[in-house]
């Protein structure tokens, strides 16, 4: 299956210089499958319309295309479809909860959101594996509110150190905001534990499911989680698009962050009510045919089957590893055995920079820097490194190439 | 190997990537004449140089620094430090900024090596917009570092 659905792909096929391409940098963004492509198409050309407004035949196709989305997502995530909340991105679905509690925490939102409510003697705890953007508005949370801001550290092998985790997340913890899977080490983290501890502190769950939602099975009731994000460009679908999902009585008491029109009940000269989830959280018009285009690929995703994507990215990572081990002077950063199919590494006495500059001359494409991981990077004592993350369209091939580019990295910069 | 990483990678690059001139221990407060010194990172990559330069009496530059990065960064680094040894201030400033012309060039203007030295060898650095950063990181430190030591000559 996953040999036939790669014709799907018609990127795939691009040719770099003279050789053919090896996408591995689909933890930066997916491809899309010519289905996805298309629904832009589709719907600019048979549905376009304002949606939640105007009576008209198209302006209800367009609702409804919209209002579809959300339903593909929650079968695919769980929960409601009124708990899928359309953002730009996964970094605004974010902000949108830190800033919500920050404005909750100065006062806005009534009694409902006094639940939200932080301030000096409270903390919101992260962990040292975060993307930026499951880090920097929590700092900035914290600043604004005086709350405590701390985090889990990360051992040698990539994963979380729990070892403190009851004296790190204790009482005073209010916020909970962690990453499923690391976009750097490809860990996947146990949520059942951090959850759970959470839990037993009355602490609000964060998730960050960027690298986890795309690439394997994921199901946020029974994660119980309370807020999660992630992004459509990583899952096949188009950029300009994120999701927030939250429990609905959460979701209803967060103060939102960007108000106007479409998420207001009633405007006076005066004072504003606001329309529950998801609306509250949708002011202005929204990317209706990016939402199109990203039912299409949840509905490709849902086919091809997430057990399946993951088992197959599984055995890429495997070979990844494997192939890796054998260059001298390659080390690979973190080594978990619970991971997806994503690859960060040093290659000594070569930058990552060029490492990829390397790499793409032989047609291999991977992400170099910190991967907005600079913490995490700090940690293991490194500035950048190379990635390469996998997805459902690649294959052996994908990553024997690279694997071969890879061995004649260090001869061609004269290091030995 | 494609032509256009040959002419990234040009042997006189890769060299002074390896042997880096000026990459010295930085004097901070310690240094005596006229001198200036600037921190600059490439926050796309990661990439940082903290460079110091100093104006004897002579009028002679002197150029060190400190940095992490890419063998691009790192080789013009250490080539702008060839050529602040050699050069005068008005020396300095003139292939400062045909330097920096090459780099915007996209490939379309070759480096007169007459004048700019092993920092010709950079032309084929313009046609990869990605790198392009890279190459200017330690000018940019460079021509702030040489503009404070000015200021303080003159004070």
């Amino acid at each position: 299956m996953f040999s036939r659905l790669r014709n799907d792909f018609p990127i795939l096929d691009t040719r770099v210089g003279e050789s053919s391409l090896s996408y591995l940098d689909s933890g930066a963004t997916s491809q899309k499958p010519q289905c996805v492509i298309d629904t832009f198409t589709e719907y600019y050309s048979q549905r376009n319309a304002a949606v939640h407004r105007g009576a008209h035949s198209l302006a209800v196709m367009a609702t409804d295309a919209f209002e579809a989305g959300r339903e593909a997502v929650a079968d695919l995530v769980g929960g409601a479809p009124e708990q899928v909340v359309w953002t730009k991105n996964a970094t605004e679905a974010l902000n949108v909860v830190a800033l919500g509690i920050d404005r909750a925490s100065h006062g806005f939102g009534g009694e409902a959101a006094q639940r939200f409510g932080l301030g000096p003697a409270d903390s919101i705890v992260v962990t040292e594996m975060e993307h930026h953007a499951n880090l920097v508005p929590w700092q900035q949370l914290a600043q604004s509110t005086g709350a405590q801001l701390r985090w889990l550290p990360v051992t040698d092998a990539g994963e979380l150190d729990l070892s403190d985790l009851e004296s790190i997340v204790d009482e005073t913890t209010k916020v909970f905001a962690f990453t499923h899977v690391s976009n750097v080490l490809g860990t996947i983290n146990p949520v059942d534990t951090l959850v759970a501890r959470a839990r037993q502190v009355g602490a609000l769950v964060v998730l960050d499911a960027c690298q986890s939602v795309p690439h394997m099975p994921v199901n946020f009731v029974d994660l119980d989680v309370d807020f999660a994000a992630f992004s459509a460009h990583k899952a096949l679908g188009p950029t300009g698009l994120g999701t927030l999902w939250g429990k609905t009585d959460l979701l209803n008491s967060l103060p939102p962050v960007l108000t106007g029109g479409s998420m207001i009940t009633t405007v006076t000269m005066e004072d504003s009510a606001f329309m529950d989830a998801p609306q509250r959280f949708e002011a202005g018009t929204q990317p209706v045919a990016e939402v199109a285009a990203f039912t299409t690929a949840v509905n490709y995703l849902a086919e091809v089957g997430l057990k399946k994507i993951f088992d197959h990215e599984r055995e890429l990572a495997g070979v990844l590893l494997d192939g890796i081990a054998k260059i001298p002077g390659i080390t690979v950063l973190g080594a978990a055995d619970d991971r997806i199919g994503t690859v960060a590494f040093d290659v000594d006495g070569v930058h990552a920079h060029d490492v990829g500059q390397y790499l793409d001359s032989q047609g291999v494409a991977v992400r170099v820097g910190h991967h907005c991981a600079q913490p995490l990077h700090r940690r293991f004592g490194v500035t950048a490194t190379t990635r390469a993350s996998t997805y459902l369209y690649n294959n052996t091939e994908d990553c024997e190439q690279f694997l071969a580019a890879l061995a004649e990295v260090r001869p061609f910069f004269g290091v030995q | 190997m494609s032509t256009q990483m040959q002419q990234l990678y040009q042997q006189v690059i890769l060299d002074h990537s390896r042997s880096r001139i000026g990459n010295a221990a930085l004097l901070r407060e310690g240094a005596a004449g006229p001198h200036g010194s600037s921190h600059q990172i490439n926050p796309t990559c990661g990439d940082e140089i903290e460079l110091e330069t100093e104006i004897s009496d002579d009028g002679a530059i002197a150029v060190r620094w400190s940095g992490d990065g890419c063998s691009i960064s790192m080789a013009s680094a250490s080539v702008l430090s060839e050529l602040a040894s050699e050069n005068s201030v008005e020396g300095m400033l003139d292939i400062e900024a045909k330097f920096h012309e090459l780099m915007h060039s996209r490939g379309t203007i070759a480096g007169d090596e007459e004048i700019l030295g092993d920092a010709a060898a950079f032309s084929g650095v313009s046609k990869f917009p990605a790198r392009i950063k890279c190459a200017l990181l330690s000018w940019v430190a460079f021509k702030d570092a040489l503009n404070q030591a000015q200021t303080s000559l003159k004070e």
